[in-house]
């Protein structure tokens, strides 16, 4: 009779979990999972190509040498919990029916596969966006040297046309370019020059504020901070001759700078795999954040295509939720309905000062206390400068908390109805 | 929201006039929004109309490059089709949720 080493048995029953992306939500799955997952019965693997762990939400303040580079990037292994194997290599393919992920040189195999792979911007899917003006007088900032090469820019600018540009939704913080157009009215103001910039923010929606409560609480930004708006804009291309953007009915509107968030896609890997839509997102379901297509997969952050915020916020959420269902799936068991988009956003307004807001798939932003129903502090759907200092205490959060899968006190996953109150009523 | 008689049917409105629920959705309601907005609907219109309604019960997202990779229409047609606004004006006469952002 052969003799089985009690370890080799272990091994041979050890199971596989394999995360896909290190970024903000599949650190903190990482970070969740090797807490709650035996070390005996399930080996953690988690792969990204890349070495440096962005703060992302920090690429706002960057151009506005508001922060500096060593603040928003670090070594991203040292937030992956010591006992889950991490592979710095590229992924080439998903092969889901045979559960297996081809990497650059070697193949692995899962028994339950999670899909963090983000979104990322795509210049190249509009004409003209990568002509010779590209990081000359059209940048982005939704990328680390993007940001970087507008701050070098803004520094040296001396004024002229600024469009803040939306090409088309979904987009990664959907609040930032607005973000921004705030910041830059601060900014050049503080610079002395503001009266010779002009900024206009450009949508393809029908408002900066797309929500009710939005439009009737805020609007009064736009016009205090002489914003001007043009709606209804999809662009077609860009003309680098004339300098002007042009949309498909030949409106254009002409710039001196254009700061541009190009369209978001999902990693190519998705598309490569054939996991996902025109956009290269994962249909995914809103509550359970389950592939639709393979029940083994799950599908977490900005690769899914649900139609919450894609912000590190609803990850850290939809991480709460994802961990108890992941918990639930291999032990055979129904899965949570849970998750409803809830995020919780600080939305930079210039001048020290910060909005809050609150909602899910469902609720729009109202105002209200946050998050104790009765003391605040923080206060939701209005300017304060404590809720800046909120957003600025966030850093620290992220790198300390959120990415560890620490749960931040007093706010629960769920949207929570405490302390909200109902009284905006919206414009006709 | 609002309670408002279109095309003969009781029907509820949000604050900007898209329908609360889109069930409640028929042909004649859908061509007295288009009315109302300026639009006479074409057989054209309503396949793109109809193309959205699906994609809204499937769950999925709407976005003008959705409706140009359609194969309906592409994009220039649908400005022409939904003129200064194609997403907002089709998602109102298709009686599907406006399309929005997170604020």
């Amino acid at each position: 009779m052969p003799i089985i080493e009690p370890n080799k048995t272990k091994l041979l029953t050890m199971k596989n979990l394999l995360i896909l992306g290190a970024g903000t939500s599949g650190t903190m799955m990482a970070n969740h999972l090797r807490h709650k997952l035996y070390k005996d019965q399930w080996k953690i693997t988690i792969v990204d190509q890349y070495k440096t762990h962005y703060y992302q939400p920090g690429f706002l303040f960057l151009p506005f040498d508001i922060y500096t580079e060593k603040q928003v990037k670090k070594v991203g292994k040292k937030f992956i919990p010591k006992d889950v194997v991490y592979i710095q290599k590229k992924i080439e393919q998903i092969f889901p029916e045979e559960n297996k992920v081809q990497l650059e040189d070697e193949t692995l195999y899962y028994d339950v596969l999670i899909v963090a792979t983000g979104s990322k911007i795509a210049p190249e899917e509009t004409s003209g966006l990568l002509g010779p003006l590209w990081k000359k007088d059209i940048f982005d900032f939704y990328t680390y040297e993007g940001a970087l090469a507008l701050r070098d820019k803004l520094r040296n600018w001396e004024g002229g046309k600024l469009v803040v540009h939306i090409t088309e939704m979904p987009i990664k913080c959907p609040v930032a370019p607005l973000e921004f157009s705030f910041l830059a009215d601060d900014y050049f103001r503080k610079k002395g020059i503001r009266d010779k910039v002009d900024i206009t923010y450009v949508t393809p929606l029908s408002g900066a504020f797309t929500k009710p409560t939005c439009t009737t609480a805020l609007n009064y930004l736009l016009k205090e901070k002489d914003i001007k708006i043009e709606i209804d804009f999809a662009i077609e291309s860009v003309d680098n001759e004339t300098k002007e953007i042009v949309d498909f009915a030949d409106r254009r509107i002409p710039f001196d700078l254009l700061v541009t968030i190009p369209t978001n896609m999902g990693d190519e890997v998705i598309a490569k795999s054939g996991l996902g839509d025109d956009l290269n997102f994962i249909p995914t379901h809103h509550n359970t954040l389950q592939s639709l297509a393979h029940e083994n997969i799950f599908v977490i952050g900005d690769a899914t295509n649900v139609p919450a915020s894609k912000a590190g916020s609803v990850a850290h959420f939809a991480a709460e939720t994802l961990t108890d269902n992941i918990l639930l799936y291999i032990d055979g068991y129904p899965l949570k309905k849970e998750f409803d988009g809830h995020a919780n956003c600080f939305i930079e307004t210039g001048n020290n000062k910060a909005l809050l807001i609150d909602f899910n798939y469902v609720t729009e932003p109202v105002h209200g206390n946050f998050p104790f129903a009765k003391f605040g502090p923080l206060k939701l759907l209005k300017e304060s400068v404590f809720n800046h200092w909120g957003k600025m205490a966030f850093r620290w959060i992220y790198w300390n908390m959120l990415l560890k899968g620490i749960a931040i006190p007093f706010v629960s996953r769920n949207m929570s109805f405490k302390g909200k109150v109902f009284d905006i009523k919206p414009e006709k | 929201m609002a309670v408002k008689t279109i095309a003969g049917v009781q029907v509820n409105l949000t604050e900007e006039g898209y329908l609360e629920d889109m069930n409640q959705w028929s042909e004649e309601i859908a061509k007295e929004i288009a009315k109302e907005i300026g639009i006479e609907l074409t057989p054209k219109h309503f396949e793109v109309l109809n193309y959205l309604r699906e994609k809204t019960i499937a769950k999925e997202n709407l976005t003008i490059r959705g409706v140009g990779k359609s194969g309906i229409v592409d994009i220039k047609e649908l400005y022409v089709l939904f003129p200064k606004g194609p997403l907002k004006f089709s998602s109102k006469i298709a009686g599907i949720p406006k399309p929005t952002s997170c604020i």
